[in-house]
């Protein structure tokens, strides 16, 4: 195993490039796949620091957080397809119903 | 030697496909980019000997959670999307949002006065074969020590999944 650093930094890359993906892009589906990648990320740091100890206790909860995603994942999508009924879009700043 | 070989391999393709997903205009082509990303981070999995993770990684992200996604995007119209402008006006917020994140680990690895892999005692040495099978291991603590966590979990996808059903279901 390589030293921690390198799977923190790939860690650190992966998450800030799904925080620019969630905050600028309109596309909520894209939205929702940049959450996925930062889910990813940290699970590149609890599989990282469970090789290290050598305790699975990391990989246990990198499972309960893919479990996570995928209900996020369902339940996301789900709504993007309520909302696309009613209004024809999936942008996000056309979804303004609650803004007034 | 072999082992940086293969992590910067993985790595390169993860960051650079995730750099990809979030600057396309297409939803689909963003999507086939996050499952390059996904399947690099399993090889990077492997690389750390959780072979489990790696194969949960490729069935249940890229064969189940993508999928969804895929057929979501073909159920929702693209032509409209596609002719619009692909970014919200908050590229400064995410600029700086990006900087203080950035700022914070530099930050970290600044206050402990080490070069990278240098931050806590020990870590360079790397422990020899102290994970036996993988699977194996993942399994027993699974099936004790987080045996209520992991029955949450289901009760938590049965939720996600019952609510998934009411949120897409026709209107009577």
């Amino acid at each position: 195993m390589l030293p921690i650093g390198h799977y923190l930094f790939l860690s650190l890359a992966l998450f800030i490039l799904g925080v620019i993906g969630v905050i600028t892009r309109r596309n909520v589906i894209v939205v929702l796949m940049s959450i996925e990648l930062i889910l990813n990320a940290v699970n590149i740091n609890l599989v990282a620091f469970s090789r290290l100890y050598g305790d699975v206790a990391g990989q246990v909860f990198a499972l309960f957080i893919i479990a996570d995603a995928a209900a996020e994942a369902a339940v996301g999508l789900g709504i993007i397809i309520a909302f696309f009924r009613n209004r024809e879009t999936v942008l996000a700043d056309e979804m303004d119903l609650l803004k007034w | 030697m072999l082992d940086s070989v293969i992590f910067y391999f993985f790595a390169g393709i993860a960051v650079g496909s995730a750099a990809l997903m979030v600057t396309r205009r297409n939803a689909v082509h963003s999507a086939i980019f996050l499952i390059t990303t996904l399947l690099a981070t399993a090889g990077i999995f492997l690389q750390l000997r959780a072979e489990f993770l790696f194969i949960v990684q490729i069935i249940l992200y890229v064969g189940g959670i993508m999928v969804l996604f895929i057929f979501v995007i073909m159920l929702v119209n693209l032509d409209v999307a596609l002719h619009q402008i692909k970014f919200a006006r908050q590229k400064w917020v995410a600029l700086i949002v990006a900087l203080v994140l950035s700022a914070q680990v530099g930050l970290m690895f600044w206050s402990s006065g080490k070069g990278v892999g240098q931050i806590w005692p020990g870590l360079n040495a790397a422990p020899a074969n102290r994970l036996p099978p993988n699977a194996e291991t993942v399994a027993k603590s699974l099936f004790s020590e987080y045996l209520l966590p992991f029955e949450i979990a289901s009760v938590l996808l049965l939720v996600a999944m019952i609510g998934a059903v009411v949120m897409a279901k026709k209107r009577a």
